[in-house]
């Protein structure tokens, strides 16, 4: 914390005011996001399943997804705009200084967001209107722009991490662009892979959480057994995977950013044979309250204990990301749900191989039911470490943020109301698909009950 | 033509779309606004209400492509801070308490429209009407925010005056041109959908209503002009000289045609009328403003952003012209053609 009070100090509280709301109304739509991405796929693969199968459930649960991601979709559309807003509001000389660098980033992201929001039109449009083949590759456009859109935003964010791809006059302007580096920069490949993996885990463990919940309440029925294993053998078939780009994530940072690496880690130290340090307290120099293993964190990093790792007393103290203990635990956080997350998705696997059905205890369906909360938690963990860990800098190296900020005034009040927005946003969304979701279960199904769908017929009332 | 201009005509293309199409769906919240209370618990009574029936057409007309429509802002905003930083962030700094309103407005008018209809029967009627008001206020302060940059209220280096720059006189006559152009090409629009659909109480409900802010827009735009030549003396020579002129005679003419078929009840060409006069009025200003994006301090390629940069925008307008394009006529044409299937299903 200590690095934190000198500059709320000299930039005043706007500093502090806009990296909240730009944090919050991030950390929302993040979860959005991953919805945007992930969840086509799986209504494609019901829908895939339903048509090849003539499997009346698959198909039930295709339709109303749906119709669940045209709300999401909806809700992610203003909260992205907002932020389109919030980079120039919140942090103009950011964008004047560096706009025409990482800005193509954005440019190629709204040709994916377009195309994902014309043919989420067309696929909810589509039913009983467009062939059922027609209609499955209409939702083929939807699931290649989720991944081009997340890969797109988050070559902008690695950007901001390993700023490459442009020179800097004598004045300091941006010259001599290069795009395919500013998109390829080194950052780019780890990040979006973590980045589209998480977007899966989240969307499919919380998916599959919901089904779990309606299971446990004695809804066993094709419906909810399809709702829960589609998602979730998703999400399981991402978990491995991401431990592994998770980890090569890690090595990179710790290559690239040493000073994130070492607020992550609580090292203070630099040297070899540096212990990995689980949980615990970072002040005055030390980690107290933590478990310890010695040598893990120098063999993690380079795959020998004599890896040299530095620590953040080589760096200096302006340079240093603030609220190490926050940093770090968020790390911890992350990795540790992540691993049993990923010890869920061996539970099922071993079910599956030796008897081809899910477990058969209670406490594995208890386990998927709180998966969903605890993706969204490594979720926010995983985000929280490359936002803060990039602090002080906006652009690593390059810009401060608060260099970057705007002079405006008035932002804590902003703040203040943006949270009662977005919580009434996401009551309301929540409130919305859990009626549908009763309404689905009571057999009720009803065309216009969502954006984007086909008008009820004329004579009915709204 | 230098890559900045080739950047700006782009940046132009996007706030037309965005001013023709966008516009229409803040209109058609206008109307949904000024409807009167509908009653979504009256099932069983023999026909809805009139209000119930104008908000069926506005949905019918605005559901599927409404979030679509919106997306032109996204790519408009995108252009702007990557072609062109220095504008992005002299705008930003000066006008951030319209433009931050005009966000407002666009959560809650984007999410009051998704929520309407998902809503159990009692939230339905405030998710409407939030939808109604914020369809008003957006196009509003979208407006003030050009009057402002018309005026040369926004300096090139930014953190211009962050009140008094957008509530002068030109740029609150602009917002409320803004929102009756935007419920003129709402009107004609639905006009010409319940036209298409054979509700010809419907068609008159909004040739009516097409008509009277026709003529508030028309005499908001003289008032506009008036105020031009008060505070914006550069962009009103311009309009008033070839070949500004000769966009604002366009405009007049095709407003003048767009009446005259709403007067005689034709739909054919109505819509290519009115949307004419609204662009041939948007393209006017570009003309005028030439070779200003802030008359008259800054200038296309003084704001331009590093040439590699500029290309490369140029670059992606192409390829979304050729991916966008086409997915969006597939979804007009759907639309269009399932509006009219769903009304031969509903007599069976």
């Amino acid at each position: 914390m200590e690095a934190l009070i000198p500059q709320v100090a000299d930039a005043s509280s706007n500093l502090l005011a806009a990296r909240n709301q730009m944090g919050f109304t991030l950390g929302f739509h993040i979860v959005l996001a991953c919805f945007g991405v992930a969840f086509p796929a799986m209504m494609l693969i019901a829908e895939w399943k339903g048509r090849r199968r003539n499997d009346e459930a698959a198909l039930r649960l295709a339709r109303n997804w749906s119709k669940a991601v045209a709300v999401l979709f909806a809700v992610g559309a203003v909260t992205g705009t907002v932020l389109s807003f919030e980079f120039g509001l919140l942090w103009p000389r950011f964008m004047d200084r560096f706009g025409e660098a990482f800005g193509i980033a954005f440019a190629i992201e709204g040709i994916f967001f377009f195309l994902e929001a014309i043919f989420i039109a067309i696929y909810i449009y589509g039913w009983d209107r467009l062939s059922p083949r027609a209609h499955m590759w209409a939702a083929v456009p939807i699931v290649v722009s989720g991944v081009g859109g997340a890969f797109s935003v988050i070559a902008a964010n690695a950007w901001m991490n390993q700023p490459q791809g442009f020179d800097l006059d004598s004045s300091g302007q941006v010259t001599n662009v290069r795009p395919f580096e500013v998109l390829f920069n080194s950052a780019t490949g780890y990040e979006f892979f973590h980045m589209l993996l998480a977007a899966y885990m989240v969307t499919g463990f919380i998916l599959a959480s919901i089904y779990a919940v309606g299971m446990l309440r004695g809804r066993r029925d094709r419906y909810h057994r399809l709702g829960l294993i589609i998602p979730l053998t998703v999400a399981a078939i991402a978990s491995p995977i991401q431990l592994f780009v998770g980890d090569t994530a890690a090595r990179a940072v710790a290559d690239d950013q040493p000073a994130k690496f070492a607020g992550m880690e609580c090292i203070y130290e630099s040297g070899d044979d540096q212990p990995e340090q689980i949980g615990g307290i970072c002040h005055d120099g030390e980690v107290t309250g933590d478990i310890s293993i010695p040598g893990l964190d120098s063999l993690l990093v380079g795959f020998s204990t004599g890896t040299e790792v530095t620590g953040l007393n080589d760096i200096p103290a302006n340079e240093r990301p603030p609220a190490n203990t926050m940093l770090h635990l968020a790390f911890d956080t992350m990795v540790g749900v992540g691993t049993l997350l990923f010890l869920l998705a061996v539970w099922l696997a071993i079910a599956w191989w030796r008897k081809r059905d899910l477990p058969a205890t209670p406490w594995f369906l208890r386990a998927v039911a709180i998966s969903g909360v605890a993706a969204v938690v490594a979720l926010e963990s995983g985000w929280i470490v490359t936002e803060v860990g990039r602090q002080p800098w906006i652009v690593q190296g390059f810009m401060r943020t608060s260099e970057a900020v705007t002079p405006a005034k008035g932002i804590w009040w902003v703040f203040a109301f943006t949270m009662l927005l977005y919580i009434g946003l996401f009551s309301t969304a929540v409130l919305i698909l859990r009626a549908l979701s009763r309404r689905w279960r009571e057999g009720q199904v009803e065309e216009g009950e969502v954006p984007y769908s086909p008008p009820p017929p004329a004579e009915a009332s709204a | 033509m230098s890559t900045a201009d080739v950047c700006v005509v782009i940046l132009w293309i996007g706030v037309t779309l965005y001013a023709i199409f966008g516009g229409a769906d803040f209109g058609a919240g206008v109307w949904d606004l000024l409807a009167g209370k509908s009653q979504p618990e009256s099932g069983g009574a023999d026909a809805p209400p009139l209000a119930t029936r104008v908000r069926n057409q506005i949905d019918r007309s605005i559901g599927p492509v409404w979030e679509a429509n919106h997306v032109w802002l996204i790519f408009v905003l995108v252009v702007l801070w990557t072609g062109f930083p220095s504008l992005f962030s002299a705008i930003m700094t000066t006008l951030y308490i319209p433009l931050a309103l005009a966000a407002l407005g666009i959560v809650l008018r984007g999410s009051g429209f998704a929520f309407r209809h998902a809503l159990p029967g009692p939230a339905q009627w405030p998710a409407t009407r939030v939808f109604g008001v914020a369809s008003l206020l957006t196009p509003f302060f979208m407006g003030t925010v050009v009057g402002a940059i018309a005026s040369g209220e926004v300096p090139a280096g930014g953190d211009g005056d962050p009140t008094a720059s957008w509530t002068g006189f030109l740029p609150l006559v602009t917002g409320a041109l803004f929102v009756a152009v935007a419920a003129y090409t709402a009107a004609v629009f639905l006009v010409r959908d319940s036209g298409a659909s054979g509700e010809e109480e419907l068609r008159d409900y909004f040739a009516r209503r097409a008509l009277v802010v026709a003529v508030v827009a028309g005499v908001g735009a003289v008032i506009g002009v008036i105020a031009l030549h008060r505070d914006a003396r550069f962009v009103y020579d311009g309009l008033t000289s070839w070949p500004g002129i000769a966009l604002v005679i366009l405009s007049g003419v095709c407003g003048l045609a767009a009446l005259g078929l709403l007067v005689s009840g034709r739909n054919r060409g109505l819509r290519v009328a009115a949307v004419g006069a609204g662009v041939a009025m948007i393209w006017g200003y570009f003309a005028a403003a030439f070779p200003y994006v802030l008359p008259t301090s800054l200038t296309i390629s003084g704001a331009a952003g590093a040439s590699a940069t500029l290309t490369a925008v140029i670059v992606v307008f192409a390829a979304a012209a050729v991916t966008v394009i086409p997915s969006l006529a597939l979804l007009y044409v759907l639309s269009q053609r399932s509006a009219l299937e769903s009304y031969s299903s509903s007599g069976e």
